[in-house]
């Protein structure tokens, strides 16, 4: 969890209708989703053929993005790459979300020593920094963009296990919780039909934020060249090819940043709005 | 006060041992084992059947699973962690050598990063106009969101290839650490400025803000000598998490300045599946979390009077 969005700085910011950067940032993801699922929608230029006798040409009408060393589109790889770049902080988000949520409400549930094991080794997990302990375990796995998005989800379970346990306590000292036991309902049953929808409210609004953040730790992996092999386009690596003309042909890798900025800046202010309504209702 | 920090260290050894362990079966029990990786990875068939079965044998790796955890734990108590699958050094001489770079980096970034997010958010608490403040407090959005690699290489571009005002790598000098330094703290100055600005408002509406207005005192004055101080813990709980992070950050920052450090020693180990090393960065970062936390606990009686250190902090 980053620290700067916190539920506390949205509330002052209620409004009753969307303003105009949540709708902006609606706009955005919007493209970046469809160009996830129908990228040939967005652009007619082949991602991984270009040709070399137009390399490294500044944006233009024809080239929205320039083109890279290879003589490819850039927009085009961008909008390619957009799959990928998206899918990965998607699996890594669900991963983080479905293992800590398990464990915060195991633990929180439970209590006793099973508490203690699971909360020592969430303690574990925060005390190494997300990103350095993503790179251990893509060490580990090996490269690919699957490897990364496992990498980065198991790298930020700690935060769901924490909210997810706080809010199991909470639910497990309820009236309705105690009625259920009373009645004999079993503890297995309790906790999936009684405490969880009660408890997963902040881990659900925790997932919107870490999406923002799986998408900057997914294309640093890829940055640095974890990811897939190329020609396949992922954001970062984009990026990272470009690095090397950075002095003659800025727009290979700046352009594709910008991209990665808008649609995490986007993220961040959706799940910002997203939490401020919760807050109301 | 030594009762307190003996405490604190035994509290710290738990994480340190769990750090280690965590590493340890990530790194040796998860894929196969650290020297077959390297074997099958560098491509080299010219070592025979035997010859891999020697190397084996000698690094230990035909041994038991416990045998070879406690061996290595027994190391680690020596400060021995093992030696580089890659170049064959010691892996503590590797990192201790890359350490001062990447040490004069983060600090860099830290003493930057929390002068403008104080700057920042105290100019966001106190700004009268609307359009003033809503700008200001744009900046730590912004700050999070884009990511390390391309503010980096936003300002190579402009400051080092169109400016020619700094150089755009390298690791001597105060020059080369410029950039990298900025860089590295646009995540700091983002959270500072958010979380100051926050506590800063909530001590302006205090009563004693309204008892020493009364009194005359000028908005400098109230500033600097009764609500900074008030409205500092939150920010110094939240630098101490974020330090934590400047080693993750220096790993995207080294790489797009091409510095020397810790940060490019774990991107090239990882490159490699050098994995000890790489066990060696995580080991250290664990290091580095409780010591700042120690750190931060320490100062925090410092600012607020009212708060002593007692051996049961959790």
């Amino acid at each position: 969890m980053t620290l700067t969005d916190t539920p506390a700085a949205a509330r002052g910011r209620v409004r009753r209708r969307p303003g105009p950067g949540v709708v902006l940032s609606f706009l955005v993801l919007g493209l970046a989703v469809l160009a996830a699922f129908a990228p040939g929608l967005l652009a007619h230029q082949s991602p991984v053929e270009g040709e070399v006798l137009e390399k490294l040409r500044p944006p233009s009408a024809e080239h929205w993005f320039g083109t890279d060393h290879l003589g490819r589109d850039v927009y085009a790889r961008v909008v390619h790459g957009a799959g990928l770049s998206l899918r990965a902080p998607l699996i890594a988000v669900a991963i983080a979300f479905g293992a800590g949520c398990t464990l915060g409400l195991v633990s929180g549930f439970l209590g006793g020593p099973v508490d203690a094991v699971i909360m020592r080794l969430v303690d574990i997990l925060l005390a190494v920094p997300s990103l350095l302990l993503s790179l251990a375990i893509v060490a580990a796995l090996g490269f690919g963009i699957t490897n990364v998005a496992v990498a980065v989800g198991v790298a930020s379970v700690a935060a769901f296990a924490r909210i997810t346990r706080a809010e199991a306590l909470r639910v497990r000292s309820s009236p309705f919780v105690e009625a259920a036991t009373t009645l004999g309902v079993r503890g297995p049953q309790v906790l999936l039909r009684h405490v969880l929808p009660h408890a997963v409210g902040p881990a659900l609004v925790l997932s919107t934020l870490e999406f923002g953040t799986a998408i900057l730790s997914v294309s640093a992996l890829s940055f640095l060249g974890y990811g897939e092999p190329p020609p396949t386009p992922e954001w970062g690596k984009i990026v990272s090819e470009g690095r090397d003309y950075l002095a003659t042909a800025w727009w290979v890798a700046l352009l594709p940043s910008l991209v990665i900025a808008a649609t995490v800046l986007a993220t961040n202010r959706l799940s910002r709005w997203f939490d401020a309504r919760g807050e109301r209702i | 006060m030594a009762k307190y920090l003996a405490s604190r260290a035994l509290q710290a050894l738990p994480v340190l041992l769990g750090t280690f362990t965590l590493a340890f079966v990530l790194l040796s029990v998860l894929p196969s084992d650290a020297l077959s990786i390297k074997l099958s990875g560098s491509g080299d068939s010219a070592l025979s059947q035997e010859e891999i079965a020697r190397l084996r044998a000698e690094q230990g790796y035909d041994d038991p699973l416990p045998l070879q955890y406690v061996r290595q734990l027994g190391g680690l108590l020596t400060g021995d962690m093992g030696v580089s699958l890659h170049t064959g050094s010691p892996v503590v001489s590797m990192i201790g050598s890359a350490l001062p770079h990447t040490a004069r980096l983060a600090v860099a970034a830290l003493l930057v990063g929390v002068t403008a997010g104080l700057v920042i958010g105290s100019l966001a608490a106190h700004a009268r106009s609307r359009a003033l403040r809503e700008l200001l407090m744009s900046v730590p959005p912004l700050g999070i969101s884009f990511p390390t690699f391309a503010v980096g290489l936003v300002l190579i571009q402009v400051v080092s290839f169109q400016w020619r005002a700094l150089p755009s790598g390298g690791t001597d000098g105060f020059e080369s650490l410029v950039l990298p330094a900025l860089t590295l703290s646009l995540p700091v100055t983002a959270t500072v400025a958010q979380i100051f600005a926050r506590s800063l408002r909530e001590v302006l509406d205090q009563g004693y803000i309204d008892t020493a207005t009364a009194k005359g005192a000028g908005r400098l004055r109230l500033h600097l000598a009764h609500a900074v101080r008030n409205a500092a813990g939150p920010s110094l709980t939240a630098t101490g998490m974020v330090i934590g992070n400047l080693l993750g950050g220096a790993v995207v920052t080294e790489t797009v300045f091409s510095r020397e450090g810790v940060g490019r020693l774990t991107a090239d180990a990882v490159t490699r599946q050098d994995l000890p090393v790489v066990q060696g960065v995580v080991l250290l970062s664990a290091l580095v979390f409780v010591v700042v936390n120690l750190l931060v606990d320490l100062t925090y009686p410092l600012l607020d009077r009212r708060v002593t250190l007692t051996e049961a902090t959790r």
